[in-house]
């Protein structure tokens, strides 16, 4: 069955990335993103969240795949279409991202800025000076390319061999991506951890923190399992999924809830170390953020852990369409605040913004990202054909 | 999932055309037959082992801590390698049997029952470590946070070392009852079977009048899916707070935000690797072949791979971190670990760790039953490595070079882990005589799913599926994955 959009949903996307645009044009004219200061940099940190956040929802859905390919899994066949559409942003999406970082890198990173690496500067940095053999800008870029171009090119041969299994059957194609599963899992488990160290870590640029790799990483799975959940709920809906049914729900229902509790895991456990040594350089870092950024990081927590935790805890709320939605729509929104409040208080600062420019830059990539998904979502069959294990899902019970 | 149809692409999970009663007769195999002699070897020689074990600890009960190795540098080092390497090492049998049930991984069923005996077995070895460097065992139970006279004497909730205590033991209660609730209907199956008295008083006692009528099996999957619940979040959180015992700490090299999820990790790992060296010496000496195959081997590898990988990068991951992190104590800490006296331990780590499980990739490597055997062992003395470098390297050189020491272990430090692997395979040795090393009734329900079978009785004309499903028509109950019958 081929997926339609339907005009309603067509003129939601459209207003969504009408007003982003708006809001991006506004904020071009009112902060003055090429010149020199903070209204520039709230500009492209802006920017970077939702071209970064969208990005990497796109990259955890391939990842995911990848992972189903790997382990051989059947149930996940039925939905396999969604976790396509969705990765299908990537090329998109990175190319926008790589835009923001060549434009605006200079208002991101502070170790970007003139001089800093330089002893007869008077803007010298000892620490950051230190740092020069990883924050250097070639190795920035070539570093970026590899990151960027890997991941697209791993979606674009996943995704092509799906549709070609459509039409010639066999299962020469499903152990082909079987294979390149396993290297892509390799390419992303290296290059999760030190992308996240090259674009986020490093906006921070004294602080460090091993686990952070690891904890973006958390935060981009479960906003990609979100997606997925979303999207599916969504086409089911539409009666574009025949082939699921509530098992197939409570599945991805577990998956959102147990890596809610993961990210969960993470969060805390990076926190706590934290605070427990409490030790200057590394403290500062949730200080900062716990002053400025109170409410956001307090409600980081109740929105991102206690509402999935209890919500989604029985059987049966795990098997609701309508539940999944809602719990869904609400940790979205706080997986975006988390990345709000890492990426915030190390460019523009302690004073938190939140007014036009941030809320319509959100849309606008939204609006953005759901048009590329629906659009990737309608050139093929929702479901697949003559993938080895689709009957497995069909039959799915639990 | 029930009704899933054959795959070429699955491999069966029990070779040969067994029937029901196959399964019965192969796993209650070694219950009712005597032991050979290689058997009363082994047992003999890990009983010996244990007893000196023992012996060194009531030497060390009785004369002080003074008789280990530790100095008033290195005042943490062989006691607590060795626990975490024990408790490490009891990890898999809760990650095969909760979180591979949660996964639906049907192979886990040949190997989770020995796993979980593992399981507790290691965790009782780990806890002689804690207890016995107490000093003065007999007032252990200050540990817990009990009302006394002392006015405000109390446990310090503060301490990574007392959740440990709170950790450990819900640990082990729950992967206890977890593990013997499994174990009764297999008992029963064992309780019919027996000839003696005496085997039918003990197995009538241990299965608890099991009846195996379908209530009773229904009430059996709904608590094991509990349990299940139960034990992930408990296994995850207690090598999580192993970490914490380091990483609340400001010792560089031990005060890292990656140690949780690592230490999971690499717990995981280790007790793979302890799963795969017993699992496949078991499949030999009592004849599951058909239970314990390739496909099983393989999926254990896969998942050495896995977390050997994970493990890899976190040890990378701290690696970069030390020296990007500018800190020049952390800096000189991984420097040290690397280049310094302890430089074998950290390479030894580094090859039995990182390098030995990347050989898995090669599908000749990790489908072969010896070069398995082989590399399993390579990790399990890696995994040691790793917590005696994470320990002794970061506190031989501390802060203050006028007391920099080295450390060297006293033959009681030795004989005590020694002792320990011995009472490990004592308590191994009699479980595998004397309970089902497979849960055989749990096993059977995929039987017919997973490859060829024996028909024991001549096939009914009609399928009770058909009947079900007929009397469910016209009820409006058809549920989607059972109308393609």
């Amino acid at each position: 069955m081929n997926y339609v959009i339907s005009t309603r949903t067509k003129q939601i996307i459209f207003a969504l990335m009408g007003v982003g645009l708006l809001a991006i044009i506004y904020g071009a004219v009112t902060l003055n993103p090429f010149g020199e200061g903070h209204n520039a940099t709230r500009f492209w940190a802006n920017m970077f969240i939702n071209s970064f956040f969208f990005m990497a929802i796109s990259l955890a859905a391939t990842f995911f795949m990848a992972v189903q390919y790997i382990g051989q899994s059947g149930w996940y066949t039925a939905i396999k279409r969604v976790f396509e559409g969705i990765s299908q942003y990537i090329f998109v999406g990175s190319a926008i991202f790589a835009v923001v970082l060549a434009l605006g890198g200079h208002h991101i990173y502070h170790w970007q800025h003139e001089g800093i690496m330089d002893p007869a500067s008077e803007h010298y940095d000892e620490i950051i000076a230190g740092k020069s053999g990883f924050l250097n800008l070639p190795f920035f870029w070539i570093a970026t390319i590899i990151y960027l171009g890997g991941w697209c090119a791993f979606t674009w041969v996943f995704r092509k061999r799906s549709i070609e299994e459509d039409q010639i059957g066999g299962t020469t194609n499903h152990m082909k991506n079987y294979f390149m599963a396993a290297w892509f899992v390799v390419f992303f488990a290296v290059s999760s951890s030190t992308s996240a160290w090259h674009w986020i870590l490093s906006i921070d640029t004294h602080w460090f923190s091993t686990m952070f790799g690891w904890y973006i990483f958390a935060g981009m799975f479960i906003s990609g399992l979100i997606t997925i959940v979303l999207f599916t709920v969504y086409l089911k809906g539409k009666g574009y999924l025949p082939g699921v049914n509530e098992n197939h729900l409570h599945d991805i229902g577990k998956f959102m809830f147990a890596f809610s509790v993961f990210w969960t895991y993470i969060w805390f456990s990076q926190f706590m170390l934290i605070w427990y040594a409490n030790i200057p350089e590394e403290v500062t870092y949730f200080m900062a953020r716990f002053e400025s950024y109170k409410p956001l990081m307090l409600g980081n927590i109740v929105i991102n852990f206690l509402f999935p935790f209890f919500m989604l805890m029985m059987r049966d709320a795990k098997r609701h369409a309508g539940i999944l939605a809602v719990v869904g729509t609400v940790i979205f929104v706080g997986h975006w605040s988390d990345m709000f409040i890492i990426v915030m208080p190390g460019t523009v600062g302690e004073k938190l913004h939140y007014g036009i420019m941030e809320i319509g830059t959100f849309l606008g990539f939204l609006g953005l990202f759901l048009f590329i998904v629906h659009r990737s979502l309608a050139k093929a069959p929702t479901e697949v054909k003559n993938h080895p294990f689709l009957e497995e899902s069909l039959h799915h019970h639990i | 999932m029930s009704h899933a149809p054959l795959n070429a692409l699955r491999e069966p999970l029990i070779l040969g055309e067994k029937s029901y009663h196959d399964i019965t007769v192969d796993i209650c195999r070694p219950i009712e037959t005597r032991a050979n002699k290689l058997w009363y070897v082994v047992f003999g020689l890990s009983f010996i082992t244990m007893l000196w074990g023992i012996g060194l600890i009531a030497y060390t009960v009785g004369t002080g801590l003074g008789v280990w190795g530790l100095n008033k540098s290195v005042e943490w080092a062989w006691d607590i390698t060795n626990f975490v390497w024990w408790i490490g090492i009891g990890h898999a049998g809760t990650l095969i049997s909760a979180i591979l049930l949660l996964f639906r991984q049907r192979w886990r069923m040949s190997i989770n029952r020995a796993a979980e005996a593992m399981t507790i077995f290691a965790v009782i070895c780990a806890a002689l470590y804690p207890v016995f460097h107490m000093g003065r065992v007999w007032v252990g139970y200050w540990v817990l946070p009990l009302p006394n006279q002392y006015g405000s004497l109390w446990a310090n909730f503060n301490s990574p070392l007392l959740w440990d205590v709170f950790a450990i033991s819900t640990y082990f209660s729950v992967s206890l009852v977890f593990w013997y609730i499994g174990l009764i209907p297999d008992f029963a199956t064992v309780r019919d079977r027996a000839i003696t008295p005496a085997a039918k008083k003990a197995y009538t006692l241990l299965s608890f009048g099991w009846t195996g009528n379908a209530k009773a099996w229904a009430r059996f999957e709904e608590v094991s899916l509990v349990l299940a619940g139960l034990s992930t979040p408990l296994v995850l959180s207690v090598h999580t707070i192993v970490s914490m015992d380091f990483a609340t700490s400001v010792i560089p090299g031990w005060h890292t935000t990656i140690f949780p999820p690592y230490f999971v990790a690499g717990a995981i790992f280790s007790g793979f690797a302890m799963v795969l060296t017993l699992m496949l010496i078991v499949r030999k000496v009592l004849g599951l072949e058909a239970y314990i195959t390739v496909a099983h081997v393989e999926a254990m590898n896969k998942i050495i791979i896995l977390t050997g990988s994970i493990v890899g990068v976190a040890y990378l991951t701290e690696l970069f971190m030390s020296w990007y992190s500018g800190v020049e104590y952390e800096q000189y800490a991984f420097l040290n670990r690397a280049t310094g006296p302890y430089w074998w331990a950290y390479w030894s780590m580094m090859t039995c760790n990182v390098v030995t499980p990347q050989l898995f990739w090669f599908p000749k490597i990790r489908k072969s039953f010896v070069a398995t055997f082989i590399i399993s062992i390579f990790v399990n003395i890696g995994m040691w490595f790793e917590r005696f470098v994470i320990i002794v390297t970061s506190l031989h050189r501390d802060y203050l070079p006028s007391s920099w020491m080295m450390f060297h272990p006293s033959f009681v430090d030795i004989g005590i882990f020694v002792g320990s692997i011995g009472l490990f395979f004592t308590m191994f040795l009699l479980f595998a005589r004397t309970f089902p090393v497979i849960a055989l009734n749990e096993l059977k329900t995929i039987l017919k799913a997973t490859g060829k079978y024996k028909r024991t009785s001549p096939q009914p004309e009609y399928k009770i599926e058909d009947l079900i499903l007929d009397s469910r028509k016209g009820h409006g109950a058809a549920i989607h994955g059972e109308e393609h019958h």
